[in-house]
């Protein structure tokens, strides 16, 4: 089976598939009570348009050998990578209510050995785009001409490795390299402007010899455009793509609450933004 | 002692040293432990990956700025495409090694052991090791066979591994053990830390009826008044002691342990429970959370407890200079080694 394109008559198209995601993000948390639930709203439409426009893949046969690889190395994100997971078909829709309890194949932070289509373990933060130079050089030797997608958080800027694995990359011009990185402006000790000011980023990138984009990581045709740029033959260069994200996107009163790494929501709040959200769905 | 108030200095100033005592020079950066007209084999490491890839294509090498300093050049001049030079950037080293294995490869990864134990564990156990990866960790340096100081003395390397789960742990002797370990390292599936010895190398074992297996202890020479299980090349110093003690009428035998993990607990224990014996560990490393004390748990645990003491290094921060001086100096000399057991019979 071919990669699953937005080109198909009968697809749902992006907003409907970010939609989705978000919904199986909220009903993770509303069935476990709590969960990385202001990531997963926020970095929905990268993921709708990695799963549902960019990545080549087959939901049967998740190890296939001409998949891109997709790594996640923000391993708290996990609900989010299952919430598309779960839409893309990888993962049962029932095993949803399964998030974070015991003997589950869906941890609370993403792991290679428990999650099909999880490539890595990541958690311990910083080690995507080290382990994702490793393998777009492997690819290379391999003569595949697969990409190989890092997602990654905008506090991952913080550690060392990223810019050891930035710096190699730049130097071996891997060009089957798409780094995306969620700004979200939030770490877990708060703004991360106050943790650890990374700005100017793109200029960083730059130095370091990538191809660069920054774009509102909240717009569909805009995220289109920069994933079709980044996969277009150009420069050889590893390609960033700086996706800048609204904690919470999509359920306004959410949006709205004291930005926070762990959002509290209450028990009874989690029905109200499945309703938020599904009066925002877009017809 | 608190190391914020400079002085005293650990070292000594020139009017108060001995005019008359020789003093060695910290040896460069290859220095061999091969003592004078020992026999010994140039870079049995690299020339054993060398042989190793002709037939397996999926073996490359990785490094971190010190391919020249643990044999890896080797390889790459043999197979230049097959070489990844990654940098003065460890981290990143295990990383690309871990993404490297994921599409089929198995990585050979070298640096020193002071920086792959100290500096990039949380990258071997998360990026490899939690994911079973196949993973060649071998880094020159380990112990005390530099005399750089604490920077590079990896003096805790295996205190440090032998907590992470599903790695496999060797410390080879000589040049045969390392050459006979590297295809028995690449044929096992999974995650390796391997010590090595590089540069002029000496061979030892040759003249032992020896060969490496993967996580079986080797008696080398029996001895009916102790019994020393040492692992890298403390079993070349023990081999050296034995003969020394044969002066003196006493009889040591030696078996050789080259994989710490997982441990050859059955031929220890055999061993261990052979009548009256002293039981003495010997290793290249601090006396904690090495071999000495993965050997006296696993004899307590089965309620084996003969007399049992460590040759070892200190639990401290070594002192820099000549290596012939420091290995005298706590202990792992061969002379030093047989002045000690004297005085525990």
């Amino acid at each position: 089976m071919e990669a699953r394109t937005t080109t198909l008559a009968n697809a749902p198209s992006l907003e409907e598939r970010a939609y989705r995601i978000r919904r199986n993000a909220l009903r993770m948390g509303e069935v476990q009570g709590q969960g990385y639930i202001a990531q997963a709203l926020g970095v929905a439409d990268v993921l709708a348009v990695s799963y549902f426009h960019a990545l080549r893949y087959r939901p049967e046969d998740p190890y296939w050998k001409e998949r891109d690889r997709f790594l996640l190395s923000i391993g708290h994100y996990a609900i989010a990578l299952y919430s598309v997971l779960i839409e893309a078909g990888v993962i049962p829709a029932e095993e949803l209510e399964t998030y974070g309890t015991d003997d589950s194949r869906l941890p609370m932070s993403g792991m290679a050995s428990y999650t099909p289509g999880m490539e890595i373990s990541g958690g311990s933060l910083g080690l995507g785009l080290g382990i994702a130079v490793g393998m777009a050089l492997g690819l290379k030797r391999k003569q595949s001409d697969r990409f190989v997608y890092n997602l990654m958080s905008d506090g991952e800027l913080d550690e060392g490795p990223t810019w050891e694995a930035a710096m190699s990359a730049g130097h071996w011009t891997l060009d089957n390299l798409i780094c995306l990185v969620d700004v979200n402006r939030m770490q877990a000790d708060g703004p991360s402007t106050g943790v650890l000011n990374f700005e100017p980023l793109a200029p960083k990138w730059e130095a370091f010899g990538w191809h660069v984009q920054r774009v509102d990581g909240n717009d569909i045709p805009a995220l289109v455009r920069a994933f079709d740029v980044a996969r277009a033959p150009g420069e050889a260069k590893p390609r960033v793509i700086i996706c800048d994200t609204k904690m919470a996107k999509g359920v306004p009163f959410l949006e709205a609450r004291d930005r926070s790494h762990f959002l509290r929501v209450e028990q009874h709040e989690w029905a109200q933004a499945i309703k938020a959200l599904d009066e925002g769905r877009k017809a | 002692m608190s190391r914020t108030k400079r002085a005293p200095w650990r070292g000594v100033a020139p009017a108060t040293l001995d005019p008359n005592k020789p003093r060695l020079t910290t040896s460069a950066m290859i220095a061999s432990l091969a003592a004078e007209g020992q026999r010994t084999s140039p870079a049995p490491f690299g020339r054993a990956l060398v042989e190793l890839g002709r037939t397996r294509p999926e073996i490359v090498g990785m490094t971190a700025d010190l391919a020249k300093y643990t044999d890896l050049h080797v390889f790459a001049r043999e197979y230049p495409d097959r070489f990844y030079q990654m940098g003065m950037a460890e981290q990143l080293l295990m990383l690309a090694a871990a993404g490297m294995a994921h599409e089929g490869f198995v990585p050979f990864v070298t640096t020193y052991a002071a920086f792959a134990s100290r500096r990039t564990f949380d990258f071997i156990s998360q990026g490899i090791a939690e994911e079973g990866l196949s993973v060649k960790i071998c880094c020159a340096l380990p112990g005390l066979t530099t005399g750089y100081g604490p920077s590079h003395q990896a003096t805790e390397d295996i205190a440090i591994f032998r907590g992470m789960p599903d790695l496999t742990i060797i410390d080879p002797c000589d040049a045969l053990d390392i050459e006979q370990a590297v295809p028995a390292i690449a044929a096992h599936d999974g995650p390796v830390y391997m010590r090595l010895l590089r540069g002029n190398v000496p061979l030892v074992l040759d003249e032992y009826d020896y060969s490496f297996e993967l996580g079986k202890a080797k008696l080398l020479r029996d001895g009916t008044d102790a019994l020393v299980i040492s692992s890298g090349f403390m079993t070349m110093r023990a081999l050296e002691t034995a003969k020394l003690l044969e002066a003196d009428r006493v009889s040591l035998a030696v078996l050789h342990v080259p994989t710490i993990k997982p441990l050859d607990t059955d031929t220890i224990l055999r061993e261990a429970r052979r009548n009256g014996r002293l039981v003495i560990v010997a290793e290249n490393h601090t006396v904690v959370g090495g071999l000495g004390e993965a050997v006296a748990t696993a004899m307590l645990t089965a309620g084996v407890t003969p007399k049992f003491r460590q040759v070892a290094l200190p639990d401290a921060f070594l002192d820099a200079g000549a290596l012939p001086t420091l290995h005298d100096r706590y202990g792992i000399s061969a002379e030093a080694m047989a002045r000690t057991i004297r005085t525990w019979l």
